[in-house]
């Protein structure tokens, strides 16, 4: 008798909108509200001062500032970073995500800690580290001067800094996803008779691909957008190895501030594109799935 | 799908590679390139220099110079130097910095000050004030900086060159006022005692000028942009050519420049950099490149720059520009930087002592 008063008093309540769904509504509004107050405050606010003021003296001195040949240098370099360290991260995080996510070894738990490391270090040390390698009192400076290579004050340094600190975007956004999709299907496909590459290319691959895309993305973002790093390396020389996030500093500090902002607006567009690459690869993700 | 894509990611990369390709220059023979490294305030300066002075090399020897050029906070350039940026010639903010690329690595001769004219500073400037548009503190000179109602800002002479110019412009000041402006006295035996008391004199009023400091920021262009943009404090203590920079492309209607009566000789200097012109075979144009800053030509870009001109004939023909006042060395003030770095500025001296106070 007890029990059934308490079984309906259950389903009264689930079924009548009461009070308490009420004041969930009110904190639910209040959540979004303030959500939408933090997001204006710290983020719109902000982006539409960029593209205010790059444009602040017209649309033709806007396009003007991407005529100094200091600024083309400077665009030039951040796209050969890129174009260097995305490929060769975007291979090592598959290598790494497939030994993590489909063998088991000695050492795997270490080696997923290590990949984090770049995120885990702040991007000053990132950049010191490879001053005292391959500076001239660092361990193979001598020999490097000796036979005329230089590493850091050059672009060499700026793509192994940006290298180290993009090396985790890819193999993060492999290896829970290596690791859920398990190695049936890859078995299957080599009883079957296909070799290596070809289980790859028609049989993981397909599988990861919105992941992959997702994690290159990320990578490209920061690889083009890294300061304090590349900073360090850089030796800011104009128009040499000043990549865009250091131009932008560089213009600032001349008072020039409609062409800092104007390349400031350039990386705030790549920024904007990468979100909506984003937003897509995780639709068309959930969708697929 | 997934090949085209992957094909079309492929000549991306290939057309990138392409471009940057395209950039890069080829080493004939007719081309050099030379590496100057120096501070914040000599951009504009230099872009000048540069395009004039490879201009002129092309007329005599016919060969095409690039000179490319780096600037940051003087002592991190130094700092980079060091490391191994290989600086063909280096024009910093302080004799101290260049001094420190001697004592760490060897890269120069410890001689380089006399390699050039005048202490191998071919401009100055000097510390003056800037205050707000018609000057409502009503501050005309050091004595006003001692002030309670008088918030000075200045960077942080522990990070920045600007700053221990401005702190020792402060320092100098009073030492010349106390000392009736005989600075021989420092060296006098018998003048012991009245130099203690200039030295005590001093050592307050600069105790009291970072005690009513705002903030301290880390670079002199940082500072600039707090007394400028922000709008904190009632005058900063700058250098005349960032001050005179700072009035021209932010405008007259916000600031004006007060110039003290005395203030300190800034010489910022210049050097060849031994190690690496050698290497590169380069010294022969690294010291043409310096000895053009003090032609005629050189001088009169510094001029229009805002640094005082080393050549007292051009110096003469912007006298509108550069007001006359008395200037000390920091030789005859403090016995050179790197007394005075171990005076005032090295860990657990007088400047740490003096922000000690204020904790």
């Amino acid at each position: 008798m007890a029990i059934g008063a308490d079984k309906e008093m259950l389903a009264e309540l689930a079924r009548r909108p009461g009070r308490d769904t009420l004041t969930s509504a009110i904190v639910k509004g209040a959540f979004i509200t303030v959500s939408l107050l933090f997001l204006a405050a710290l983020l719109f606010a902000p982006l539409i001062t960029v593209f205010a003021t790059a444009l602040e003296k017209g649309f033709d001195v806007y396009i003007s500032s991407f005529k100094d040949s200091d600024t083309l240098a400077a665009i030039r370099l951040t796209l050969t970073v890129a174009a260097i360290v995305v490929p060769l991260n975007t291979i090592f995080g598959i290598a790494a995500a497939w030994a993590i996510g489909k063998f088991e070894f000695r050492g795997k738990s270490v080696l997923i800690t290590l990949i984090d490391l770049p995120i885990a270090v702040s991007p000053v040390i990132s950049g010191l580290i490879y001053v005292l390698l391959f500076g001239i009192h660092g361990w193979f400076g001598l020999w490097l001067q000796e036979n005329d290579i230089s590493i850091i004050y050059a672009v060499p340094g700026i793509v192994l800094a940006t290298l180290f600190v993009t090396f985790p975007y890819v193999a993060r956004e492999l290896i829970p996803l290596m690791e859920q999709l398990g190695n049936d299907e890859e078995e299957a496909a080599i009883t079957l008779g296909a070799g290596g590459l070809m289980t790859f290319f028609h049989v993981t691959l397909p599988k990861i691909r919105w992941g992959l895309v997702y994690g290159v993305i990320l990578c490209n973002a920061r690889a083009m957008g890294e300061f304090g790093a590349v900073s360090v390396v850089s030796g800011h020389i104009r128009g040499l190895t000043t990549t865009m996030p250091l131009h932008v500093e560089i213009l600032y500090n001349e008072y020039n501030f409609v062409s800092a902002f104007a390349v400031a607006s350039l990386l705030t567009l790549l920024a904007v594109v990468t979100l909506v690459i984003k937003t897509f690869v995780e639709w068309r993700g959930y969708r697929k799935r | 799908m997934l090949q085209s894509v992957a094909e079309r990611l492929l000549l991306l990369v290939i057309l990138l590679a392409a471009l940057t390709g395209c950039g890069s220059s080829d080493d004939s023979q007719d081309a050099i390139s030379i590496l100057n490294v120096s501070y914040d305030a000599t951009r504009e300066l230099y872009r000048e220099v540069n395009a004039e002075f490879a201009a002129q090399w092309r007329r005599e020897t016919g060969q095409i110079l690039t000179i490319k050029q780096s600037h940051g906070g003087s002592g991190s350039q130094a700092r980079a130097v060091i490391d191994g940026l290989p600086a063909d010639v280096v024009t910093l903010a302080l004799a101290y910095d260049i001094n420190s690329i001697h004592r760490n690595g060897k890269r120069l001769a410890p001689n380089w000050q006399t390699r050039f004219p005048r202490d191998s500073s071919p401009y100055t400037s000097t510390i003056v004030f800037l205050v707000r548009a018609g000057n409502p503190k009503n501050i005309r000179d050091w004595p006003d900086l001692g002030r309670a109602d008088v918030e000075v800002v200045t960077p942080n002479p522990k990070t920045s060159g600007g700053a221990r110019w401005n702190y020792l412009a402060a320092w100098g000041a009073v030492l010349y006022r106390e000392l009736g402006g005989d600075w021989s006295k420092l060296d006098d035996p018998a003048a012991t005692e009245e130099v203690a008391a200039a030295q005590a004199a001093a050592r307050e009023f600069v105790t009291g000028i970072y005690a009513r400091a705002p903030v301290l920021d880390s670079g002199a262009r940082g500072a600039t942009n707090t007394f400028v943009q922000r709008n904190i404090g009632d005058v900063l203590l700058a250098w005349e050519n960032e001050a005179l920079l700072a009035l021209e492309t932010l405008g007259h209607d916000h600031v004006e420049i007060v110039v003290p009566t005395v203030s300190i000789l800034a010489q910022p200097p210049v050097a060849v950099v031994d190690t690496v012109v050698d290497r590169r075979g380069t010294r022969q144009v690294a010291e043409a490149y310096l000895r053009f800053l003090y032609t005629p030509t050189g001088q009169e870009l510094a001029a229009k720059h805002y640094f005082r001109p080393t050549d007292p004939e051009v110096l003469a023909r912007h006298r509108d520009k550069f007001i006359e006042l008395e200037l000390f060395t920091i030789q005859t003030a403090f016995g050179g930087w790197d007394k005075a770095h171990e005076t005032h500025f090295a860990d657990g001296a007088i400047f740490d002592q003096i922000t000690g106070v204020r904790r």
